[in-house]
């Protein structure tokens, strides 16, 4: 036995149009011989000879019967002769199952309907926005309940949740910072240089440091990590109907789930934004000491005098309204997660594009605030 | 035309699986012969699907030998094995569909390894498995998240049938499934393993598909397969744990509903 490709044999006789298979008529041919047998054209009745067929399978089958059909419609009758009654049942089978194209062809697209969709785009827009003043609304009312029933509060959850959140970014943290600090000093030293100012570059380091970089950095390292972590870990959850579960034996996932993740951001958030600003001026000094001879003792005098303490309030009294919004990102991101691992993915990043662009626009409008108030 | 072993499709031998200190087969011999279903039960943990996953080659013994449609599966080339997989087909537990791809694209999958085959025609010939699959024809546009449990497994054994399998394993196929939609798809496998001459392993606990469709049964007990048989075969074994599985009120009542048939 060979694995000899499906050859059809052509016979025109008078009565009718004899076609003769053989070899093995199988998904692999469909290319050849069984996209060949689809497209004969008959103008008188067909008569289909498998007495030298070796094997046919569904494709084959299907090209078989899809033909009977076609030459049916054009008003031709294909008789099948010599078929095996395996061979028999399959065609059988194949016929019953034949799917029936009942499909309307896809609507296009039409102006108004555009329209419609970028409407509810931005409903949805505005719904989501809502749902996440919902959770930290949620939020703040189970944090008040915690504090008239001191013993609902889980502290075991928040405190290993102050470690995965603060004391385990500490380092990525703050080698961000110093790396910074080191940058700033440079860039700054070649520019002030020019103006022979390169004292000043103590100031440059300590304000950009102190009232921006620092806290916005951290927190958008921090958005990237713990938000992501967030939307991982509910969706999780929610994926294996753990969130259901919870709910009906009475305990209360925002409770349970919400209160540890963003109080523990609220806690540790400043304390990151702290080491960062550490970090950040002792990268600062160590790159002015080595490249303008500024020493560390001149460095202390210099930040001292020149930089207000005002400037550390306004960088950190931001820090709690950023952790805010990367927990309650992450948090509604983890709840619209569906019963699927694409849609896990889907949230986890889209949660920490979203947290992070949230504290930029955070960030911008309380830069805004501070210069009317003239902070 | 074929030689005398060509009846025997799986050849198993020796099989020894460890899991650190814990045996789970240990010298497990199994024969499956073409053309028929052979279903394999067992406890819990006596390892039928770890004895799937071996035979497919998604996971190596620890020593013996598996041989399937003549080609070792241990030793096969990186191009044996290639041809093997065109050969058989795999439905798992919850169907495995690839969650981002609708029914139709999954179905599609195994076909696009064929030279040659150009869109139109594999989209109809996935339109047709689905259907033979028993799922109705818009079944083919839908994402696997929005199938019931039942839809899935039917397109789990859509996809496995893409490429026109000898042999094609299936893992508890009726688990989950109420009792109507598991008859219909213990039918569905027997009326396709008839009409396509498959050869289906098929690990089951499932009293009633055992009587429905297997025209054998092998069961794994103390590491290695204890018996094969029929059913009727079965119902005369008496080691204690064949004979409770056998015997039991469930057994009972799924041998008198067969009787019935």
């Amino acid at each position: 036995m060979t694995d000899a490709a499906a050859e059809i044999d052509t016979v025109a006789t008078e009565p009718a149009l004899i076609l003769r298979i053989r070899g093995r008529l199988t998904l692999a041919e469909m290319a050849g011989a069984g996209a060949r047998l689809r497209a004969v054209a008959a103008d008188r009745p067909v008569t289909l000879d498998l007495s030298r067929l070796l094997r046919l399978d569904t494709a084959g089958a299907w090209a078989i019967v899809t033909l009977r059909a076609r030459l049916a419609a054009e008003g031709h009758a294909l008789r099948i002769e010599h078929a095996a009654p395996e061979v028999e049942s399959l065609l059988v089978a194949v016929e019953a199952a034949l799917p029936r194209a009942e499909s309307e062809p896809r609507p296009r697209r039409s102006l108004p309907d555009r329209l419609d969709a970028l409407g509810r785009r931005v409903a949805g827009a505005g719904h989501t926005g809502a749902e996440m003043l919902g959770i930290f609304g949620l939020f703040l009312a189970r944090l008040g309940r915690s504090l008239v029933h001191p013993r609902e509060f889980r502290l075991t959850a928040l405190v290993h949740h102050c470690e995965e959140v603060g004391f385990r970014a500490v380092p990525i943290v703050a080698l961000m910072a110093f790396l910074i600090g080191v940058v700033l000093a440079f860039q700054g030293a070649v520019q002030l240089r020019q103006f022979g100012a390169e004292v000043f570059v103590v100031d440059l380091i300590a304000i950009s440091i102190l009232r921006e970089l620092g806290i916005l950095l951290t927190s958008i390292i921090v958005a990237g990590r713990t938000a992501s972590a967030f939307t991982a870990a509910i969706g999780s959850m929610k994926m294996r109907e753990e969130i259901d579960a919870m709910r009906t034996l009475g305990l209360d996932p925002a409770a349970m789930l919400f209160v540890p993740r963003i109080l523990a951001l609220l806690l540790m958030l400043p304390i990151l934004g702290l080491i960062a600003n550490v970090a950040g001026l002792f990268g600062g000094g160590l790159m002015a000491w080595l490249t303008l001879d500024i020493s560390p003792g001149m460095f202390l005098t210099r930040l001292v005098d020149g930089t207000d303490v005002e400037n550390v309030m306004v960088g950190l009294v931001k820090a709690p309204a950023f952790a805010v919004i990367i927990g309650v990102v992450g948090c509604h991101a983890g709840m619209k997660v569906g019963s699927n691992a694409e849609s896990l993915g889907r949230q986890t990043s889209s949660a920490v594009v979203a947290a992070i662009f949230a504290v930029i626009v955070a960030d911008a409008v309380f830069s805004v605030f501070f210069a009317q108030v003239g902070i | 035309m074929r030689n005398a072993d060509a009846e025997i499709v799986i050849r198993v031998r020796g099989l020894v699986t460890r899991f650190g200190p814990q045996v789970v087969h240990d010298g497990l011999d199994l024969d499956v012969r073409r053309g028929e279903i052979l279903g394999i039960v067992g406890g819990s943990g006596t390892g039928k699907s770890v004895l799937l996953r071996e035979i497919v080659g998604l996971m190596r013994p620890a020593a013996g030998q598996i041989e399937m449609l003549g080609t070792d599966v241990q030793q096969a080339t990186e191009a044996e094995r290639a041809m093997l997989e065109s050969r058989i087909g795999v439905m798992f537990q919850d169907g495995a569909l690839f969650s981002s791809l609708t029914v139709r694209e999954n179905v599609e999958v195994p076909m696009r390894a064929v030279p040659g085959l150009d869109p139109a025609t594999r989209a109809a010939l996935a339109d047709l498995k689905i259907s033979l699959a028993g799922l109705p024809y818009l079944a083919g546009d839908k994402y696997p998240s929005e199938l019931s449990g039942g839809m899935r497994k039917r397109a789990g054994l859509a996809r496995a049938l893409a490429r026109d399998p000898e042999i094609v394993f299936l893992d508890e196929p009726t688990a989950g499934l109420d009792p109507i939609g598991a008859s219909a798809f213990d039918r569905l496998i027997h009326r396709l393993s008839r009409a396509m001459g498959l050869t289906v392993f098929l690990v089951t606990h499932d009293l009633d598909t055992l009587h429905a469709v297997c025209d054998r049964v092998a069961v794994l007990a103390e590491r290695r397969v204890l018996v094969t048989g029929t059913m009727q075969e079965m119902l005369d074994v008496d080691h204690p744990w064949v004979h409770d599985y056998f015997h039991g009120p469930r057994a009972r009542a799924a041998l008198a509903t067969a009787g019935k048939e």
